[in-house]
């Protein structure tokens, strides 16, 4: 369970989040909301990239925000980026691996459990191929991959979708779908694709301007007056 | 998609090595041995000499090759690193009757410990402020070297009494006085250089530098304490450099300040980048750039000068038309005109011309 509790981020003059306070449950969580909203500014504070004003974020009973941000990976936070970022030199393999030996286990299941993760996502590659070589969407498995592997305990995927032809999606969608129920973790999922949010999410929280202005089941969310006028600029 | 699953299993990642990497080691191998025993018996005094020089640079260059091609680190300092790997080493040849291996380990370690001071203010920087700071510390160590001296057999801290007649010549180690014994010597302590290099970039460390050099954000969400493996880069940097300091300074037996000047770390970051700077083979091209060039042109009655214009050229080339250097591009040209001379003997003349054009389009 993640609580948020009055999460306020600034640049500048500029209100990113405004007092968040959102609690996830379990399962995988639906966050939309127009461009700028702050979905992305919410990760980055939950992955230390981005310091707030204030507030607080316990994350199964820990205190995440006071974590050096290179630590969260090794306690649990695993993410995506919008812009996706498998290594390119690296190997399939190689990619997951990185972040099983920085995570809290050991080396001796190292193996299996880089090869359990790379069949989950299904990549549709041998291990040792460089993920240079790779499609988009393949890439996209890969980052995919690297969250799930080593006992995460939240998955945050910032728009995995994200330029995926319908068929990568919808495979996409079934992998995102089971990552709760595969690894454990508490998922996260950033979308505009509102197919896929609904297909993945069970709950959704929706975001305007830095504030929350709905979240509670997912299809009563995408009906919500606010959400639809947030979302189609109407006064 | 995931029909194909079944393919991934344990057993077939886990396969033994495949032909063409059992040749590749194969040619190492040859390629090594030809180097040890073949070449000193080919070449001349000059350039046996010259090829200890290419030994101690190639250490130099994967150095630095570390830490721009995988970090993504631009040191303009490494020159001066490698004089106070020298320095360090003609200290304790005058100093102590250590042997030479024990000599030179201590060579790196202590100008590893050296280069982290360097690097723990320096790695707050990144691209060019630290290629500036890299640049005007190594003007900093210039000078003061310039000042204390290298050590001649002198006592006292610095080792260094510019009132002695006779200079004793820094020591090698027994089993390699001679000029060859010495050149195959310092190949092998390249060769274990390399290697530690190698087994640095197969494994933990490697994959982490490899996600930093590409998205620090990403190595930083997998866990990868950023900071940490750039310092660890700059310390094998530097101890590797500090070897060849060692190395170094058995070769010449006699170090002067002058020999290293500022400017050439500039050169040598030059050459590193034509060698190519992902691959370890192109840390042995820089070095051959970088002195054995040098040498053949002086042997030729030409100025070595000229060559920094030759550099400058290459590396425009290099950065415009091949990032990965001469070490990756010699190889696909010379598969692509094997290519392009197997057709021309199969169909002559007519062809020729669309059969070339048809396999520049395929690249690699």
């Amino acid at each position: 369970m993640i609580e948020v509790d009055g999460l306020t981020v600034r640049y500048g003059g500029v209100t990113s989040l405004d007092a968040m306070s959102l609690t996830f449950e379990q399962g995988t969580c639906g966050l939309i909301g127009p461009n700028g909203a702050g979905k992305t500014t919410f990760f980055n504070v939950l992955s230390g990239f981005v310091r707030p004003a204030s507030g607080t974020v316990r994350a199964f009973g820990a205190d995440l925000l006071s974590m050096a941000h290179f630590r969260r990976a090794r306690w649990g936070v695993r993410r995506t980026f919008q812009t996706e970022q498998a290594i390119e030199e690296l190997s399939v393999f190689d990619n997951v691996a990185m972040v099983h030996e920085h995570s809290r286990l050991g080396g001796a299941s190292r193996r299996t459990d880089v090869l359990d993760a790379i069949s989950f996502v299904g990549i549709d590659a041998a291990p040792e191929t460089k993920v240079r070589t790779l499609g988009a969407g393949q890439r996209r498995l890969v980052e995919v991959a690297r969250a799930v592997v080593g006992r995460p305990r939240l998955v945050l995927l910032d728009e995995p979708a994200a330029g995926l032809p319908d068929e990568e999606t919808s495979h996409l969608g079934d992998v995102i779908r089971r990552i709760p129920e595969h690894t454990g973790a508490l998922a996260i999922l950033v979308d505009h694709d509102m197919s896929l949010v609904s297909a993945c999410c069970a709950t959704t929280a929706v975001l305007d301007f830095g504030k929350l202005i709905a979240s509670g089941p997912t299809a009563a969310v995408l009906r919500d007056d606010d959400v639809i006028r947030a979302y189609l600029g109407v006064g | 998609m995931r029909a194909t699953l079944e393919r991934v299993s344990p057993a077939r990642a886990r396969r033994a090595p495949s032909r063409p990497q059992l040749t590749r080691a194969g040619v190492i191998v040859v390629l090594l041995l030809f180097v040890l025993f073949g070449l000193p018996q080919l070449l001349s005094l000059y350039y046996i000499d010259t090829m200890t020089q290419v030994a101690v640079y190639s250490m130099v260059a994967v150095a630095l090759g570390v830490l721009v091609g995988r970090v993504g680190l631009v040191s303009l300092g490494q020159v001066a690193v490698l004089a106070i790997g020298a320095w360090v080493a003609a200290r304790l040849l005058f100093a102590t009757t250590q042997p030479y291996p024990l000599i030179l380990l201590e060579a790196g370690l202590i100008t590893m410990v050296a280069g982290l001071l360097i690097g723990l203010p320096a790695l707050r920087l990144r691209g060019l402020y630290l290629a500036l700071i890299t640049l005007m510390l190594a003007g900093a160590i210039t000078v003061v070297l310039a000042t204390v001296n290298f050590p001649n057999g002198g006592h006292g801290f610095l080792g260094y009494n510019g009132s002695l007649v006779h200079i004793p010549p820094i020591r090698r180690p027994s089993i390699a006085a001679s000029d060859p014994a010495y050149f195959r010597y310092s190949v092998v302590v390249a060769i274990l250089m390399f290697a530690l290099v190698l087994a640095h970039i197969k494994t933990k460390p490697g994959r982490a530098w490899a996600a930093i050099r590409q998205s620090e954000p990403a190595a930083l969400a997998a866990g990868i304490n950023t900071w940490f493996y750039k310092l660890w880069a700059f310390a094998l940097a530097s101890f590797i450099t500090g070897v060849a300091g060692g190395v170094l300074a058995g070769a010449v037996h006699y170090l002067y300040s002058i020999g290293f000047p500022t400017q050439d770390s500039i050169t040598l970051l030059a050459v590193v980048l034509m060698g190519g700077v992902y691959s370890l083979w192109g840390a042995v091209v820089a070095a051959l750039l970088y002195q054995f060039l040098p040498s053949l042109l002086n042997n030729w009655g030409v100025s070595a000068d000229w060559l920094i214009i030759l550099f400058g050229v290459g590396v425009l080339q290099v950065l415009t038309t091949a990032p990965a250097g001469l070490a990756d591009q010699v190889p696909k040209d010379l598969a692509r005109l094997g290519r392009l001379l197997v057709r021309l003997v199969r169909h002559p003349a007519p062809s020729a011309a669309g059969a070339g054009a048809a396999d520049g389009g395929e690249g690699p």
